[in-house]
């Protein structure tokens, strides 16, 4: 048990990771599978952030009395990766549009099914 | 000195030039300026080539940032080779483009089309150039993202859906690759490759460590195609803009494949990943998968560019297989297959484009008794599929040479025979396209079909050229690799 | 000019030839009087190499290296010598009768006919002057692609799918089999080039040598040693030019050159004679003979019945090779040039028939003969040198095969040899005395001789087929200068 408390962070990100892809693999709704895929996006920020956080360390600033710092480089490589994400999302949401003004449906199976017909 | 500042330049400038052309508003504007960009790349690229065989390793130290705190771009043999091949197959195809999109889509979507491609320019140089582990996944998406818009620009509705389920896996690949680099990153505390490469010995056994490679490995498959995580492939190349399929084949899994190499051998060290006997058997059987079933595959297909994205397929297995062999032969076949693959490839994406700028769609019916109307595409789509087969004189000889080569040392037999006996396959898929195109009957519904335009023909025609040249003349191609591979391996 | 530059000019030659062919695309007068015109400097070429090799020369180039230790390499020894000698000088004749034939049939695309026959000599001198197993693969797949477009000329279902099986059987074979022993050999050996004596000898053992020569003879597909042969009969849709020279002279006799040139100069006939891993090859080839035989006394067409024989020559060839004495290699060199000349005949024969009678059964010939004396008269002549009777060339090659056999105490061989020719009696002589003496049906077409080109042509090979029984010097010193005998 308190193996589990000091490893909660890692235990979110896990769960939070396979939330994530489970919704992208299961879900046949594009804009669902893509809330799975920003989920499981998220989900490696906590991996990034988490360890970064140092226990009684503050943030990273030089000044008397302060010794432990949290390691800032994460924090900086998730804004990126945060970025990252947002672009992504922003590109799947329009792909989706664009799909939903060519078959008339947001529905992976409809969408393939009407492919045939095309 | 403008030449220490290449492998900076190399980035950069297309970096630069894509929100430049974007401003432009006439498609053919773009085009110029996005040909006059690209064409440089491959000079870039060149020169940092000789650099790296005359003085060894280039590291570039961005912003002048010491390493490993700064990024670092370090070039050695393998990924210089890498940076010669993207830049030129990227300058070979821009000529082709100006017609070839005219065709196949409006005006106003051009322009996007020719930012989106230098973008990808600027990933793919990036993923290659790069010395950090992160800054691998920058590039990776920046490349990424544009490859998705440049697949969603393909002319039917198919390329929406092609893209969109591009953009789930490849979003996921680049997500376990940015895992694993975590797992590294927390056990060592840095990201810089070669750093990584240091410090990972003294962490080697824990199990961060295999976990990081694990998600490493599955995502950098994802990315380079490896059976059975190739679903996204055939779709993607099949729907794309002629001319991107053609870019991208060349060139995306490509630099995926140098980025598996540079990690299951710089970063773990020749042995590691491959050292459990397991892996490596694991490793060959999924190459062979891939060989034989996507073979098979493509031999069913009856749309040409699904039939070639298939080949695809079976053609990294053999990229891959030289890996798995871990030996200097079959990294050497690797290499050399990683570049000849790109030309071939290219070269016939590039001849079908043009099949498909008179036709539209290109399947093994519609091309029945063309040859007689579009001679030379036919001859070029002759002699790029004896490079698939590995007819000697071609380049598809000199990398199953080394595979066989690695796979005999070794002293499987079984899998130099099945390597040569896969040639067989292609011989049937690819013999399918050229008996339909030269001996069967034309249908009188294409009497209108014709060459395409010579702007279309000569860049084809130059990938073509190059399969045989550096068939014929492997000096360049065979010692630079097999330069690339004593590096990745630490031999002298 | 020396021998390294002439043969290179040699090969030269037909593939310049070929684009003039194309070229002069429409004007069929200028377009053949090339092809000749080629064949002829081709063949003065060639026979001006035979003084060097006579006298024990050995012109060699290596114009260029591929990969490190992958060299394109030529090197002239007497076994090609004979060999592009017998090609070059059949393509005159072969160009001369195709005129004829391909006028008279009224063929379609007669220019990529002949394009694509210029680029197959080629491709045969290439394997004739080859110096290394890698230079032999090369011209030999070379040799299978340009021919391709020629079994596939009628561009028919049945064309199309003899096209596929020549495609499939002939690269498949070569690349699943030929290339991994080449692999092998260089791997082994360190080289792959072409020594006296062999260059495995004493690298493998005699288990590994017998799996070597298996790889070697089944993936020379093109020597048609059953069950490797069965695109040999399909192959026959091809035009009947096309089944004479390449399907009776240039492509299978590539191949068991091919056969006989490893046997030779890569596992060694010494080597071969002292581990004994090679015995094996004379029952495999014993059976193509037989069974081959008696396939082709089953066939009505007479096109497949002379492919069959053709199967069954070959496997002496290779037959005569594994008995692996001297003697008995040069019985194998010496059957390549008899069977060629006989061979071409019989096809030259069968097409003039078909051309000027339009008949293609055997059932068909009865009283033919009287009709068209000249063309009976040297199929007869071509069937004695089948079956190997005095005056036709045939005879001496089995003289020296049974000899051998004899002398090694080949029993098997030798029952094989008597066998065969009792076999090949029965499906010949009953073509010839059928057309001679049987009376012709009635009602038939009234036929002449077929046009004058092709007359001339086949009385030329008949005439060969008996000059090389009453003067063997050459081909035979050629032959005893391969074995190493005096």
């Amino acid at each position: 048990m308190a193996g589990a408390v000091a490893h909660f962070g890692n235990w979110v990100t896990v769960i939070l990771m396979v939330i994530g892809l489970y919704v992208v693999l299961a879900r046949g709704n594009l804009i669902k599978k893509l809330i799975g895929l920003s989920i499981f996006q998220t989900s490696v920020y906590l991996l990034y952030v988490g360890p970064g956080k140092i226990l009684g360390g503050t943030p990273p600033i030089i000044a008397e009395g302060f010794t432990v710092y949290a390691n800032p480089l994460p924090h900086v490589l998730i804004l990126t990766a945060i970025v990252v994400g947002v672009a992504t999302l922003a590109l799947g949401l329009a792909l989706v549009v664009r799909i939903h003004e060519a078959y008339g449906t947001i529905e992976e199976d409809e969408v393939l099914g009407r492919e045939g017909d095309s | 000195m403008i030449a220490t500042h290449l492998p900076a330049l190399q980035v950069v400038i297309p970096l630069l030039a894509a929100p430049i052309c974007a401003m432009l508003r006439r498609g053919s504007h773009a085009w110029a300026w996005a040909t006059v960009v690209s064409w440089t790349m491959p000079v870039i690229a060149v020169a940092i080539l000789l650099q790296v065989l005359e003085g060894g390793t280039i590291s570039y130290w961005i912003g002048s940032w010491e390493p490993p705190w700064g990024i670092e771009y370090r070039i050695d043999t393998a990924n210089a080779f890498v940076l010669v091949l993207v830049s030129a197959i990227g300058a070979v195809v821009m000529p082709y483009a100006r017609a070839s999109l005219e065709r196949e889509m409006p005006a106003d979507r051009q322009v996007w089309y020719y930012t989106m491609y230098l973008l990808c320019l600027t990933g793919l140089l990036g993923m290659a150039a790069t010395g950090d582990a992160f800054n691998v996944f920058v590039f990776m998406e920046i490349a990424s993202l544009s490859s998705y818009v440049l697949i969603a620009l393909g002319r039917d509705r198919r390329a929406l859906v092609a893209a969109y389920q591009y953009l789930i896996v490849g979003t996921i690949g680049a997500t376990f690759y940015v895992i694993g680099v975590g797992f590294l990153y927390v056990m060592t505390g840095t990201l810089n490759i070669a750093d990584l490469a240091e410090r990972l010995p003294l962490v080697e056994n824990q199990r961060p460590v295999f976990v990081g490679l694990a998600f490493l490995t599955v995502g950098l498959s994802l990315k380079l195609a490896l059976f059975p995580l190739h679903f996204w492939l055939p779709g993607a190349y099949a729907h794309a803009p002629s001319v991107a399929t053609a870019f991208l084949a060349a060139s995306a899994t490509k630099v995926a494949i140098y980025l598996m190499l540079r990690f299951f051998f710089t970063v773990f060290g020749a042995s590691y990943p491959l050292a459990d006997l397991a892996i490596p058997a694991l490793w060959i059987a999924l190459s062979l998968a891939a060989i034989v079933l996507a073979s098979i595959t493509a031999i069913y297909e009856n749309d040409v560019k699904r039939m070639l994205a298939f080949s695809s397929v079976a053609q990294i297995g053999y990229i891959t297989l030289g890996i798995g062999l871990n030996s200097e032969a079959g990294l050497t076949g690797s290499i050399v297959h990683l570049f000849n693959h790109g030309l071939m490839k290219g070269a016939l994406f590039l001849l079908v484009g043009g099949i498909a700028y008179s036709t539209g769609a290109v399947t093994v019916d519609r091309i029945a008794g063309l040859a007689r109307r579009m001679p030379l595409t036919f001859a070029g789509l002759v002699i790029g599929g004896m490079s698939m087969v590995g007819v000697p004189g071609t380049v598809g000889f000199v990398s199953k040479w080394y595979l066989v080569l690695a796979a005999v040392e070794r002293g499987w037999w079984w899998l130099a025979v099945l390597i040569v006996a896969s040639s067989v396959l292609a011989l049937v898929y690819m013999g399918r396209l050229v008996e339909a195109a030269y001996f069967r009957p034309a249908p009188a519904s294409s009497a209108g079909d014709q060459e395409m335009p010579l702007s279309m023909l000569v860049p084809a025609w130059v990938l073509v050229g190059a399969c045989v040249y550096f068939g014929l003349d492997t000096g360049l191609t065979a010692e630079v690799a097999a330069q690339a591979a004593r590096g990745l391996l630490g031999t002298p | 000019m020396s021998g390294a530059a002439t043969m290179l000019l040699a090969m030269a030659v037909p593939l310049a030839g070929a684009l003039l062919i194309a070229l002069s695309h429409g004007r069929p007068n200028q377009r053949e009087a090339v092809t000749l015109v080629t064949a002829a400097v081709m063949f003065g070429l060639v026979a001006s190499l035979v003084p060097e090799v006579m006298a024990g020369g050995r012109p060699a180039t290596q114009p260029w290296t591929v990969l490190p230790g992958l060299d394109l390499q030529f090197v002239l020894e007497p076994l090609g010598m004979l060999f592009a000698l017998v090609a070059s000088f059949l393509w005159i004749v072969n160009s001369i009768y195709s005129i004829g034939y391909m006028r008279a049939n009224q063929e379609p695309r007669q220019t990529s006919f002949y394009v694509f026959f210029a680029l197959a000599l080629s491709a045969t001198l290439g394997i004739a002057f080859a110096g290394n197993l890698f230079t032999l693969f090369l011209f030999y797949e070379m040799l299978t692609l340009s021919t391709y477009p020629l079994v596939t000329h009628k561009r028919t279902d049945e064309a199309l799918r003899a096209g596929r099986m020549y495609l499939l059987l002939l690269i498949g074979s070569s690349i699943v089999l030929f290339l991994p022993a080449i692999v092998w050999v260089s791997w082994a050996a360190g080289t792959t080039t072409f020594a006296p004596g062999g260059i495995v000898a004493g690298v493998l053992t005699p288990g590994e040598t017998g799996w070597l020569l298996a790889l070697f003879a089944f993936g020379i597909g093109k020597a048609a040693i059953m069950p490797m042969h069965r695109w040999l009969p399909a192959a026959m849709v091809a035009p009947t030019p096309v089944s004479a020279l390449l399907h009776a002279v240039a492509v299978v006799k590539a191949g068991v050159f091919s056969i006989v040139k490893i046997t030779v100069y890569v596992v060694g006939v010494d080597n071969l004679a002292r581990v004994g891993a090679g015995d094996w090859l004379v029952y495999a080839a014993g059976t193509t003979v037989i069974v081959a035989s008696l396939i082709a006394l089953a066939q009505d067409n007479l096109k497949r019945r002379l492919a069959y024989s053709t199967v069954s020559q070959l496997s002496y060839v290779v037959l005569a090779a594994a008995i692996f004495t001297p003697v008995s290699i040069v019985a194998a060199a010496l059957h390549i040039a008899a069977h060629a000349f006989g061979k071409i005949t019989l096809f030259f024969a069968a097409g003039s028939i078909y051309t000027a009678a339009h008949k293609t059964e055997v059932s068909e010939l009865d009283g033919i003969g009287r009709r068209m004396p000249w063309t009976m008269g040297a199929f007869a002549i071509g069937a004695l040198s089948m079956i190997g009777v005095p005056p036709a060339a045939g005879f001496i090659s089995k003289w020296y095969m049974a000899g051998a056999a004899l002398a090694a105490g080949e029993n098997f061989a030798l029952a094989v040899i008597v066998l065969s020719t009792l076999l090949n009696a029965a499906y010949f002589v009953p073509i010839v005395y059928a057309a001679f003496l049987k009376p012709e049906p009635a009602g038939g077409p009234d036929h002449g001789e077929a046009p004058w080109p092709m007359v001339v042509a086949l009385v030329a090979t008949a005439a060969g087929t008996v000059l090389l029984f009453l003067l063997p010097n050459l081909p035979l010193s050629l032959a005893r200068q391969l074995a190493g005998l005096p």
